[in-house]
């Protein structure tokens, strides 16, 4: 009764059902409601949607200050550059540790990982959606799917049990062929290095670029692929033409997606990798280290104070992801009037 | 280069439904016919099976033979591509590729064929544009992308980027049904032109569309919903809508039916 009072206010015209039956003029107003939100439905419904997207920035906020004041506690007593140096001692007085080792390898280790599965992605997902037949389709998407379920620490173990002793073969042909330039030179270590953790960290971040990326290849409009057809192109000329240009954004945003894995894996790094402070010139020799790994094996043992530096790092993942996403969508935003949006 | 197009016996299929069944006909050069009939008759499907795009489309098969002058388009040992690189088609929904500039739309179909210098795709592109009567609408965004044109200039893009590779028959399937009236007689006017270079066969909805633009018209029709499509006649236009030889044809005309 409350509403048809608060409607009539709104319009400031009488309801319109006056004198009829209580039972339908309960009703007739409520009807007329279902434009605004005065619904109570509707209100609850705003309010909800409304606290959680304000509950979502207030706990971003927290996040934010909280880990910008423990960095600032642990920043603010470091006696080295904390960009630059090539150490980790907290336990120092004064303290000194720096987070040059872990951009690189964090950086290292993704840009790897992502030159390996992107590509592996993006063809797996162009099969699945336009060469295999349906029954075939069907299976692959689903072991892709299964792919994904394996927790990380799993990986970690088949990394460090399979994977690595299985290295030596690749490596020693890296070394042999392409050993001059340094980067791929081999001293016959133990292959827990920056290569065979990128490798591992491919195949885990694999799953998610295929399924987006087929996700969006299977929406490029059948009026396209038919344009291209037309035109005399054959099967590989219309996904050329039509089908990856169609997706390009959509393959993008899926790799952002799995570069921020990349960049935050935090198990299967610290169970493949034999770290150290160091910069080394190859990658496959044993070494180096990422945020993640190494706030992973560091933070049992940690200080309060070492506890802060390590969240320190953790707050310079967290701006790299950032710029990492917002270089993303600045790529996506410059081919906007070119996406497949507009047609 | 223009050429005939003599069609016998053909059925196609979708799976195991027959979609048309037994249909002759021939296609002179330089001339325009029209198909009509009503929805589902099958004329779409058939346009389709004479760049034997009907194939794409998964459990498409046609049955009968396809002359393109003296070349079977179902010939052993004929690829399909090439087919249609000869014989170009305008679909229903103007259908440029979003992702392409205007230039890089009408060039599409040249990259595709072969090595071309910078110049000659020019050359082209402006040939074909103006050959499609939209140079001088887009002549100054040739590198704006080609879905920021209007649903008409759209199609005419697409009528560019067919012509462009100067294939020797142009299909175009219902090329005007999402056009506005404006649009429609600009296609029309360009399709009167564009019979001088190529064979031209167009399926419309639209009756006065076909009386307007073609030199003949099929007429096809289907027994009852289910039944393959077939041709019933396809005479001069003038005979088709004064005097035709079936009664069918007659009552689908005059709007009895369909």
């Amino acid at each position: 009764m409350d509403i048809s009072t608060q409607k009539t206010g709104a319009d400031g015209a009488p309801p319109p059902h006056d004198g009829v039956p209580p039972t339908t003029s309960a009703n007739g107003p409520q009807k007329r409601a279902a434009r605004g939100t005065t619904r109570p439905g509707d209100r609850i419904f705003l309010a909800l949607s409304r606290g959680s997207g304000i509950l979502l920035l207030v706990i971003m906020a927290a996040i934010a200050v909280f880990l910008a004041y423990r960095a600032y506690l642990a920043i603010s007593k470091d006696e080295a550059n904390f960009l630059t140096t090539f150490e980790w001692n907290t336990g120092l007085v004064p303290p000194k540790f720096g987070i040059a080792v872990l951009a690189f390898g964090t950086v290292v280790s993704s840009i790897i990982a992502m030159a390996i599965a992107v590509p592996i992605a993006v063809a797996i997902a162009l099969f699945i959606t336009h060469y295999a037949p349906r029954r075939l389709s069907g299976p692959i998407a689903y072991v892709v799917d299964l792919l994904a379920a394996v927790p990380s620490i799993v990986y970690g173990l088949w990394g460090a049990l399979v994977l690595v002793p299985h290295m030596d073969g690749l490596f020693g042909w890296l070394n042999d062929y392409f050993g001059w330039t340094g980067i791929f030179s081999w001293d016959e270590g133990a292959p827990r290095s920056m290569l065979t953790v990128g490798i591992l960290l491919a195949i885990m971040i694999l799953p998610i670029i295929t399924n987006v990326s087929r996700e969006v290849f299977r929406q490029v409009p059948q009026m396209h692929e038919e344009a291209a057809l037309a035109l005399g192109a054959t099967r590989w000329e219309v996904i050329r033409m039509a089908v990856i240009p169609f997706g390009r954004s959509g393959v993008i945003s899926a790799s952002m997606l799995g570069l921020g894995r990349a960049l935050g894996e935090t198990m299967a790094v610290a169970t493949v990798l034999s770290p150290d402070f160091d910069i080394h010139a190859s990658l496959l020799n044993p070494g180096g280290g990422t945020f993640a790994q190494n706030i992973a094996s560091k933070f049992n043992e940690a200080t309060e104070y070492g506890r802060d530096a390590l969240i320190a790092s953790g707050l310079v993942l967290f701006v790299i992801t950032l710029l990492v996403n917002g270089a993303a969508r600045m790529i996506i935003a410059r081919r906007k009037e070119y996406s497949g949006a507009n047609a | 280069m223009s050429k005939r197009i003599d069609v016998s016996g053909l059925t196609a299929y979708y799976g195991t439904h027959k979609a048309i069944e037994d249909i002759s006909m021939t296609v002179e050069p330089r001339t325009v016919t029209a198909f009509i009939g009503p929805s589902g008759c099958g004329k779409s499907t058939f346009l389709r099976t004479l760049n034997r795009m009907h194939e794409v489309t998964s459990g498409g098969r046609v049955e009968g033979k396809v002359l393109l002058d003296d070349e079977d388009l179902y010939g052993a040992g004929v690829d399909p591509v090439a087919v249609r690189r000869e014989i170009g088609m305008v679909f229903q929904r103007p259908n440029p590729f979003p992702t392409m500039s205007i230039f890089d739309n009408v060039a599409a179909g040249l990259r595709l064929n072969g090595n071309y210098k910078k110049s000659q795709l020019s050359d082209i592109v402006e040939k074909s544009l103006k050959g499609a009567n939209l140079w001088n609408e887009v002549k100054d965004r040739l590198n704006k992308p080609g879905s920021g044109l209007s649903g008409g200039q759209q199609q005419r893009l697409c009528i560019a980027r067919a012509i462009a590779v100067e294939p020797k028959v142009l299909l175009m399937d219902e090329p005007c049904s999402a056009l506005d009236p404006i649009s429609t007689l600009a296609i029309e006017d360009l399709i009167g032109e564009l019979k001088e270079r190529f064979t031209i066969v167009i399926v419309t909805h639209n009756m006065q569309q076909a009386a307007r633009v073609s030199d003949r018209t099929a007429f096809f029709n289907l027994a009852a919903v289910g039944q393959p499509g077939k041709l019933i006649e396809i005479d001069d236009t003038e005979r088709i809508f004064s005097n035709p030889s079936v009664q069918a044809t007659e009552d689908y005309i005059s709007g009895r039916f369909g």
